[in-house]
């Protein structure tokens, strides 16, 4: 067998799963859909001592609408529901978009929505997305809540805020103004497989075409997702022109990123990818922002 | 260590095992209940080889635990068809050639089953979408797309 012994725990109901939780502390560790956490296991990577299996608690994975019109997705929302949910694709046609991308449909139909932005993989593509749709992620753990913005969520690879008693629960984005746009663009070897940049961008003008917010977000490049402050000061309050994209573009990859060098990509061709990623991400949000 | 008592549904027959939390699902088809059928790659759920049905779902076998399955339902490659009575997606992939070596095909085959069910006419993009998560060695995958759209006729003439 792959992975070494562990105890497994599999609750039915939240209350129960945070009973785990926190009498396991640092031993325990959540299993949502295990598409990432169960390979890690199989390499012996990760060894948990024991797993909270939250399969089987059918309260958390839904789709539902919000009073202000964004959505509130369960955590164990499996991947492929979230890609072919009407409701999804009409408040935040960016996750059709993006979904597809994220590894092959066998392992969509089994990883969650929650369970990718617990894993925090910077080279995963919901975290990200999470932030740059201002997403309020809703943590559990036994006899309290609290709510963390997902800017706020990611500390490095694979660490997050997350008390290792706590689990997240439930992910809401807030709706999106009228005349937003959003873009994802990806590079990557393959279908499927982790990005070697990527970038998403939402965008909102106001009625006379000027840009009132700049939300982008660049995976691959870092430890965490990077959330650019320069694509917010410098197109907020103006028309977008294709120079000011452009010099967007320039911050993000000299200044805003810290690329590494692995075996699918340097330093240096990170940095390329994510110029020309920026400004296609940008120019076609804005694009769909002004239909 | 703790082992667990699970009841899983394969292929229509209810079996109920101790299993120890660690073990793989695919390893449980395999080695408990001698369903050789799925097969195992990559183990870590790149290859698709191990793909069956989790309650009606393609999902990789070694990416799931045994004991996880406990009140689910598996469909392996077995309950696809015979040799006296092939399912039409064997029987093209026989007449078109779809494999060489054959160690991917039941992931193929697991995959493509639901997706003709809910695609009866895929046009070669949706297709190539469909099995974006199998790696075949041998076949170049031609063979395979041509299979599937031979599928999807034998099946439109005999409902």
């Amino acid at each position: 067998m792959k992975p070494i012994p562990f105890e497994y725990f599999a609750p039915t109901t939240v209350e129960e799963a945070l009973e785990h939780l926190s009498n396991l502390g640092y031993g325990g560790k959540v299993l949502a859909g295990g598409q990432s956490l169960i390979p890690a296991m199989n390499f012996r990577m990760a060894r948990p001592g024991a797993l909270v299996d939250l399969n089987g608690i059918p309260e958390l994975a839904y789709i539902k609408p919000t009073a202000d019109g964004g959505l509130a997705i369960g955590t164990m929302t499996r991947d492929s529901k979230v890609e072919h949910s009407p409701e999804v694709a009409k408040r935040f046609p960016l996750l059709p978009e993006v979904m597809p991308n994220i590894a092959h449909p066998q392992i969509r139909n089994r990883g969650t929505f929650g369970g990718s932005i617990a894993h925090a993989d910077p080279a995963g593509q919901l975290p990200a997305i999470s932030i740059v749709l201002n997403a309020n992620l809703k943590v559990l753990k036994k006899g309290s809540e609290r709510w963390v913005k997902a800017e706020e969520f990611f500390l490095g690879p694979f660490m997050t805020v997350l008390e290792p008693e706590e689990m997240l629960a439930e992910v809401v984005l807030p709706a999106l103004p009228p005349r937003t746009g959003s873009s994802y663009q990806q590079v990557s070897r393959q279908k499927g497989g982790y990005s070697m940049a990527a970038v998403a961008s939402v965008v909102t003008l106001d009625e006379a075409g000027k840009c009132t917010n700049a939300r982008m977000v660049m995976i691959s490049v870092g430890d965490v997702p990077i959330l650019s402050a320069a694509a917010l000061r410098i197109l907020v309050g103006q028309k977008p022109t294709p120079e000011a994209i452009a010099e967007v573009a320039e911050i993000a990859a000299s200044q805003e990123i810290d690329p590494g060098t692995d075996i699918h990509a340097t330093a240096e061709y990170r940095r390329h990818l994510i110029r020309v990623l920026v400004r296609r991400s940008l120019t076609t949000a804005f694009e769909r922002a002004a239909k | 260590m703790t082992t667990h008592t699970i009841k899983v549904k394969v292929n229509g027959v209810e079996y109920v095992r101790e299993v120890e939390p660690r073990l793989l699902l695919s390893d449980f088809l395999r080695h408990d209940l001698g369903l050789t059928g799925t097969h195992v790659g990559c183990e870590h759920g790149i290859c698709g080889a191990c793909t069956i049905l989790f309650d009606g779902e393609p999902m990789r076998s070694c990416l799931i635990f045994a004991v996880q399955a406990n009140g689910h339902e598996v469909t392996t490659v077995e309950a696809l068809g015979t040799p006296e009575k092939m399912h039409p997606l064997q029987e093209a992939f026989q007449e078109k050639h779809a494999l060489q070596c054959g160690y991917c095909t039941p992931g193929f085959l697991m995959t493509l089953k639901p997706f003709l069910e809910t695609h009866p006419n895929p046009t070669d993009e949706e297709i190539r979408e469909a099995i974006d998560g199998n790696l075949c060695r041998c076949t170049g995958y031609e063979h395979i797309i041509e299979a599937v759209k031979l599928a999807a006729q034998k099946m439109a003439t005999r409902s």
